[in-house]
């Protein structure tokens, strides 16, 4: 097993028996980091062959309407057939829109999934059977057919959430590692030479989109769950902006970094708005900027080059 | 017995401007086949629509039998033509093996099997086996955009060779390279690909590795292919003199003394 | 009929806006391959500028008459400055970068200057109704234009022109669609392209102000509306090809007519009928309407 495997076995065993102890709101920010943190997953694997989707929120209010709508529509109350159904959602649309948006790159690969993701925004924001912006309220989740109470409440949520983030990490990880994962950087370098190798790019472009769409649509989910309520501002092009922003802070480097960038964003939202609520927008942009400028590989390479240096 | 690679009546027009016209041209198992002509004469063409980056205005391209005119390029590399580039088509940020290594695992299945990883160790051993064969096994480790350019062409045949083709198309393989390595670059290349029993059809424009390597020659001029047969008899023919090669300075003086 | 017709005004006042809003976008990208994300900033300090002088001005008593000159004047000061700065400040440092990398740092640049926005001028809302409402309305097929949305169809007839006319009657012009064309080999040409690049993201910031400052007497003012338009921008120069002007003109047409047909036919789709004709032009051709498609490479 090797270094990003074990690093995550620790990191999920210690945050799940560490919930128990800890007090509800920061379990609460928790379960929002990492729900947030496999958005960004997703957008990593499409970072890394080339690609900026800005356009995830698409998936990601998806994944928390599905939730939402399974709710009223089916009576379904199960936490975790829940987030599976919002993620499969998600999933399926993407391997739709994915035969489209497979066939372009740079600049209008990004415009192209902005405008879907307004499509459903527009359709959301004027529909009346899913009311406007203000409603849709969550039920609380069950767990395995149990109510939720007590500690099974607080924590069964972040629970299923570190094990879908197990699951994601172990998953890109491994992917990453595969033939078909190397061609992320490959496509990225040279489309051309992949083709001629005997590989079809758009096949594995469309592959990388929808493993992107699932991440998204099982994040929406969990934040769903977890916030309590949806609202289409879920879908609105800034919320893809802010999921860029934390893929550009995350770095592409390990399966692990985009949860190192979500957690480092949140406490960065929750500074500004305790201490500069005008000026998030301004601090974004700034940062942004600075990473862009002076850490373009994002905080994971700071990480790797404490490891490198660490090693003889 | 079934030619390796027939072509028939190739057209093919850019707007006003013919890049192959009437292209008729048939290579047998294991030929070694030079392609000559000067710039925009269409060989590049010739090798674009063979491998399927252009599709042809009309005729047909057959190999083994088996018609791939209208086939995508991935398609027809799985079916065992592969090409190299005039620039080198490589993946600049990965290293030399892993450039290789990226092709063999792209070579091994159609599908990818996701569980296992890519570097595995006879992955690793079959990389360094290719490119010890190619000579390059000292750059290894080195990111393949800062290869000088006789290795960046090294490593894009390499590549077009991991997955066995039957008929290798190289554009121009020495093009770039200094006359004195242009020979043990031909001699590296020619060396590893005898040894896989595969075709060759290369462009080049030095004479004298077209007299070493090949065994048949193609001369092309606008779009056309005026000349076929042994280098000698192809480079004394007056057309590819006229178009191609420029007529001996001894031979212009003798016509031109009363 | 009626409402035939009132698609076909309101859909000509609304390409009209688009047209203006959007050609900036356009011209930067034609010239310099950039999408600049900040545009959306010009449009609104664009749109503030005017409001906040607007405001002083008549409050001061002024006639109606100077505050069409007071608008252009905004867009012209604001957009001069910020793309100056923008552009010697930042962006000549970063024009050897890929170019999504370049978008997002126009889009850090966009947060940065809503957020100036918030701080110079505050959450309230702006009204700066007076130019808008100083020249009346007029009653076509039934329904009442105000002729200050009116006038903006012969204004981006004039600002399209203009740029015609620029681009292929000046010297300079030619100079820049030659720039357009292949970068290279206008520096090896000789052409100053560093300050090519500046007038041009110049003349793009004062177009993108100029589509805030002539729009903010038609709305009321407020934080955000940059965000509103920037995706509404981005989906007509989508279509139109980037980097085609005449593209913007053709793009902006069916945009707009598209969007006032739903408005009046099938007010849900509204919202989203852009994106969708961006959907659609972009599956029928991947390059949109005037782009070019891409070129050989091996």
């Amino acid at each position: 097993m090797d270094g990003t495997l074990r690093a995550l076995a620790v990191a999920v065993i210690a945050l799940a028996i560490g919930s128990l102890w800890t007090p509800d709101w920061i379990v609460f920010l928790a379960t929002i980091i990492i729900a947030k943190g496999l958005v960004v997953l997703g957008l990593m694997v499409l970072w890394r062959t080339g690609l900026v989707s800005f356009g995830q929120a698409l998936y990601y209010g998806i994944g928390a309407y599905a939730v939402g709508m399974a709710q009223l529509a089916f009576g379904l109350r199960d936490a975790f057939l829940l987030v599976a159904f919002g993620t499969v959602l998600a999933a399926a649309i993407a391997v739709l829109l994915g035969f489209l948006l497979a066939r372009y790159r740079d600049i209008f690969f990004a415009m192209l999934s902005l405008a879907f993701s307004m499509i459903l925004y527009g359709t959301l924001v004027k529909s009346a059977t899913l009311c406007s912006t203000d409603c849709f309220a969550v039920l609380p989740p069950r767990f395995a057919g149990m109510a939720a109470g007590g500690t099974l409440a607080k924590n069964g949520l972040f629970w299923l959430t570190l094990a879908a983030a197990t699951i994601a990490v172990y998953g890109v990880h491994r992917y990453l590692a595969s033939p078909l994962g190397a061609l992320t950087t490959a496509i990225r370098d040279n489309e051309i030479r992949v083709e001629y190798l005997g590989y079809s790019v758009e096949r594995a472009i469309h592959i990388k989109y929808v493993i992107a769409a699932a991440l998204a649509g099982a994040g929406g989910a969990i934040v769903a769950l977890a916030v309590g309520h949806i609202d289409p501002d879920s879908t609105y092009w800034t919320t893809s902006g802010e999921f860029v922003f934390v893929t550009i802070l995350s770095g592409a480097g390990s399966a692990l970094a985009p949860f190192v960038g979500s957690a480092i964003f949140e406490a960065l939202r929750a500074y500004a708005t305790a201490y500069a609520p005008y000026s998030w927008q301004m601090i974004l942009g700034v940062f942004l900027l600075l990473l862009i400028l002076f850490l373009p590989q994002g905080v994971w390479s700071l990480f790797q080059r404490r490891v490198r240096r660490a090693a003889p | 017995m079934t030619a390796l690679l027939a072509v028939h009546h190739l057209n093919k027009a850019f707007g006003s401007v013919v890049a192959a016209k009437d292209i008729t041209v048939t290579v047998g198992d294991g030929e070694v086949v030079g392609m000559i002509g000067a710039n925009g004469a269409g060989k590049t063409t010739f090798v674009n629509m063979v491998t399927g980056y252009l599709k042809p205005n009309s005729g047909t391209i057959e190999f083994l039998g088996r018609d791939v005119t209208q086939l995508p390029p991935r398609a027809i590399v799985a079916a065992g033509i592969a090409r190299s580039f005039q620039i080198p088509q490589i993946f600049g940020s990965a290293s030399v093996a892993d450039n290789l290594l990226i092709a063999l695992g792209i070579a091994e299945g159609g599908r990818l099997p996701l569980w296992r990883a890519l570097r595995s160790r006879e992955r690793l051993a079959t990389v360094e086996r290719v490119l010890d064969h190619f000579g390059i096994l000292a750059y290894r480790d080195q990111a393949a955009g800062l290869l000088p350019q006789g290795v960046r062409k090294l490593l894009d045949i390499a590549m077009a060779t991991l997955r066995a083709p039957r008929l290798l198309l190289l554009d121009e393989p020495t093009s770039g390279i200094s006359v004195e390595e242009k020979f043990a670059i031909m001699d590296t290349i020619m060396g590893a690909l005898r040894a896989a029993r595969c075709a060759v059809m290369f462009v080049e424009h030095d004479m004298d590795i077209i007299g070493r390597y090949a065994s048949r020659v193609l001369a092309f001029a606008e779009g056309t292919i005026i000349a076929e047969g042994a280098p000698a008899a192809v480079i004394a023919d007056p057309k590819v003199q006229r178009y191609v090669t420029g007529v001996p300075e001894a031979m212009r003086r003798a016509a031109a003394a009363p | 009929m009626l409402t035939a017709v009132t698609i076909l005004v309101d859909g000509l006042v609304y390409s009209s806006w688009l047209f203006i809003v959007a050609v900036g976008l356009t011209l930067i990208f034609g010239v310099m391959k950039i999408l600049n994300v900040a545009h959306g900033g010009f449009y609104s300090m664009g749109a503030y500028t005017a409001a906040w002088a607007i405001g002083l001005y008549f409050n001061a008593g002024w006639p109606p008459a100077g505050s069409y000159l007071l608008i252009a004047a905004a867009a012209g000061i604001a957009g001069t400055l910020l793309g100056l700065a923008l552009e010697r400040g930042l962006l000549r440092y970063v024009y050897h970068r890929d170019p999504i990398i370049i978008v997002l740092i126009t889009y850090a640049v966009f947060l940065i200057l809503e957020n100036l926005v918030l701080q110079i001028w505050g959450v309230d809302a702006y009204l700066a109704y007076q130019p808008d409402t100083a020249l009346g309305t007029t009653r076509i097929a039934g329904l009442r234009f105000s002729n200050y949305e009116l006038l903006l169809i012969p204004l981006a007839a004039a600002i399209g022109g203009g740029l015609w006319w620029g681009l292929n009657r000046t010297r300079t012009g030619k100079i820049l669609r030659a720039v357009i064309h292949d970068r290279e080999m206008s520096l090896a040409c000789g052409i100053d392209v560093s300050r090519l690049y500046t007038v041009t993201f110049v003349i793009g910031a004062v177009l993108g102000a100029l589509g805030g400052a002539v729009t903010a007497p038609m709305i009321s003012v407020t934080p955000g509306i940059g965000v509103e338009v920037i995706v509404i921008a981005f989906a007509v120069v989508v279509v139109s090809g980037l980097g085609s002007i005449p593209g913007t003109i053709v793009g902006a047409l069916i945009v707009g007519l598209s969007r006032a047909a739903a408005v009046h036919l099938w007010p849900e789709v509204e919202l989203f009928v852009i994106y969708a004709v961006m959907s659609a032009v972009l599956i029928v051709r991947p390059q949109g309407l005037f782009g070019r498609a891409p070129l050989r490479r091996i």
